[in-house]
């Protein structure tokens, strides 16, 4: 079964003093087999980000479909959204997004906790994988940029998600780090048979990639497959 | 557990406001409470302290300055009712027990009274127990210039048995007023918790004849406390005393006389009660102040859990919690509070009157007041929590510029 797929997925925004909206995203079909792994490229501005919180749920699509296994994101509410979210989906940011006031060991059960419930042992093992077994404790200012990175994957895999999204996970890492990054990700959703979609522009990272999607320009919201 | 652990580590992010915060909530309980209780517990004890006295006959005047002068041995005397008068309501058959006392002088400030000792032998200052002397101990001698102090004064004055003194003129100290008569401490008085404690008692013929004194008024006595044998004769006393006769009055029931007290302090009460109920409205405006603004700087975090799979209940719950918890934290504050406050208030009291306040006696204000400031702090964090709740999450998540 697949981990994703869309169909006909439109999604605009209203902007201010113009009739109408502004489509940001039309994409008339992805799809991502269970356990694949993928790259998602295009400009700034091109949509990237508001397709994956389409997939995540976080915003609601304006028509079309997303199905991730065999659940369709787009017939749920909100609160079936969140729910499937927290199950189903693991997010790694560009800037991290790890909750300061909390432990590097409290933000990965906290990405357990809203989904199938916090496994301290568990967690404790995923940092100890990403290299992170001694700074359990330590909070996310007490960590370099790379270690805060590896927090943010412990925790988008904590919840033994069937779909990582990753958005620019190492455009805020220098080189060396970056590449790290990107192997711990790739490798972690691989043992934890997870597909990732990874959006990036950058031609390093895309390079490694078998598939590499390209987001055309938004109104026009076509996909073209160039991998 | 995760709403237990948000709210834990947001309290901790958050230490400063949340401690002014919980402190200006335990100002208010505290202040509630105490009110509360001391309006309460003043108002049963002072009315308790009547003993097993039912009136108090003296002279012509106020009925409450003569219980305040002859049960709590404050105020002035109203004047003076021959011995004579005394004798009558003595052997009335209606009464139990008539005690004599007089009031005049005073030893550094703690009032001298004279009396006679079927006051010890007798009368119950609590009803069911009698006065007792102190171990090594006893009552004055009548005829003797012997005292028995009080435990309250023996303790401020540190007059102990042996010791001797000499008294001052008046009821407030003078030192220029110094008798020349000296007396010497005999006993002194367990505590029994009422105004007696803060007295030194002296027989009645010492005090009468207490050098300086009138000699035409020497056997006169400034009042005289009855016990009645039931309490439907006094009708017929306080009609033969105050509406038939013009030279006494006769202060009966002393409950109804009392209620005249704290009905004319019931303004001072509910002034009180005011700046208790003001003190917690602000106390739960300044929690509703404290995490609104917190909320733009938590809107990423916020943001953050909802990614994580965070329903917008759970950020609601998490803000409602948090507001309640601080409520809770200030409530701990309150009773501790409370207890200072009552302790200090208890102090004064029983410097003043002798009467004793009860600081752990329990009263349910000490479970309603916290309760319903907790309610009112959960109210609080509504408004903040309804602001998280609406927070949007997908600009939130956007990379900070």
């Amino acid at each position: 079964m697949d981990a994703l797929k869309i169909r006909n997925l439109k999604k605009g925004f209203s902007v201010p003093g113009q009739v109408g909206s502004l489509t940001v995203v039309d994409l008339p079909e992805l799809t991502l087999g269970a356990g694949e792994q993928a790259a998602l490229s295009g400009s700034s501005g091109s949509g990237k980000t508001t397709l994956l919180h389409l997939i995540a749920g976080i915003l609601p699509a304006e028509t079309g479909t997303i199905h991730l296994g065999n659940v369709e994101m787009t017939g749920l509410g909100e609160a079936g959204r969140d729910r499937l979210r927290a199950g189903t989906i693991g997010y790694i940011f560009q800037t991290f997004n790890l909750l300061q006031g909390f432990t590097c060991l409290e933000n990965v059960l906290l990405g357990m906790s809203f989904g199938k419930g916090a496994d301290r042992a568990y967690a404790m093992s995923l940092l100890g994988r990403v290299g992170l077994g001694d700074r359990l404790d330590y909070f996310p200012r007490q960590l370099s940029t790379g270690q805060q990175q590896r927090v943010a994957v412990a925790r988008a895999v904590a919840n033994r998600p069937h779909l990582v999204l990753a958005d620019e996970p190492t455009g805020n890492l220098d080189p060396e780090n970056a590449r790290q990054a990107l192997a711990l990700i790739r490798q972690i959703c691989t043992e934890s048979k997870a597909a990732l979609l990874l959006v990036s522009h950058d031609p390093l990272v895309l390079a490694g990639f078998d598939r590499v999607l390209s987001l055309s320009q938004l109104n026009r919201a076509a996909l073209k497959e160039v991998g | 557990m995760i709403l237990v652990l948000l709210v834990r580590r947001s309290l901790r992010q958050h230490l400063l406001s949340t401690l002014v915060t919980a402190l200006s909530l335990a100002l208010a309980g505290g202040l509630l409470m105490s009110v509360w209780v001391v309006k309460g517990q003043a108002r049963e004890t002072f009315t308790r302290q009547t003993g097993s006295w039912d009136a108090v006959l003296g002279a012509r005047g106020s009925k409450l300055q003569l219980v305040l002068n002859a049960i709590f041995h404050l105020e002035a005397s109203p004047g003076n009712v021959p011995f004579a008068d005394y004798q009558a309501i003595a052997t009335n058959r209606a009464v139990a027990l008539a005690v004599p006392i007089a009031v005049g002088d005073n030893f550094r400030g703690y009032r001298i009274v004279g009396t006679l000792t079927s006051l010890f032998s007798e009368a119950e200052p609590v009803p069911g127990r009698k006065f007792r002397v102190a171990m090594g101990g006893r009552v004055f001698e009548d005829g003797f210039r012997e005292a028995l102090v009080g435990s309250f004064a023996a303790r401020r004055l540190g007059l102990k048995v042996g010791d001797t003194f000499r008294p001052y003129h008046g009821l407030n100290f003078d030192p220029k007023a110094q008798h020349e008569d000296e007396y010497v401490v005999t006993g002194v008085l367990e505590p029994s918790n009422t105004p007696a404690d803060r007295v030194i008692w002296i027989p009645l013929a010492g005090l009468q004849n207490m050098s300086g004194h009138a000699a035409a008024t020497a056997s006169d006595v400034s009042a005289v406390l009855v016990k009645l044998k039931s309490p439907i004769v006094g009708q017929q006393l306080e009609m033969m005393y105050n509406r038939q006769g013009d030279r006494f009055t006769f202060a009966w029931p002393l409950g109804t006389t009392l209620a005249q007290l704290f009905d004319k302090m019931a303004w001072f009460d509910k002034v009180l009660e005011l700046v208790a109920y003001l003190v917690a409205l602000v106390a739960a405006g300044s929690v509703l102040a404290s995490i609104y603004n917190s909320m733009s700087a938590r809107r990423r975090d916020m943001a953050i859990l909802r990614a994580l799979g965070a329903r917008r209940f759970t950020v609601f719950a998490s803000i409602v919690l948090e507001a309640t918890s601080v409520a809770v934290l200030g409530m701990l504050g309150a009773w501790v509070l409370y207890l200072l406050i009552l302790t200090a208030v208890a102090s004064v009291i029983q410097t003043q009157t002798g009467v004793v306040l009860q600081v752990w006696a329990w009263n349910p204000v000490l479970l309603t007041a916290p309760a319903g400031l907790v309610l009112l702090g959960a109210l609080a964090g509504v408004v903040p929590a309804i602001k998280a709740y609406r927070n949007p999450v997908a600009e939130n998540l956007l990379p900070e510029s």
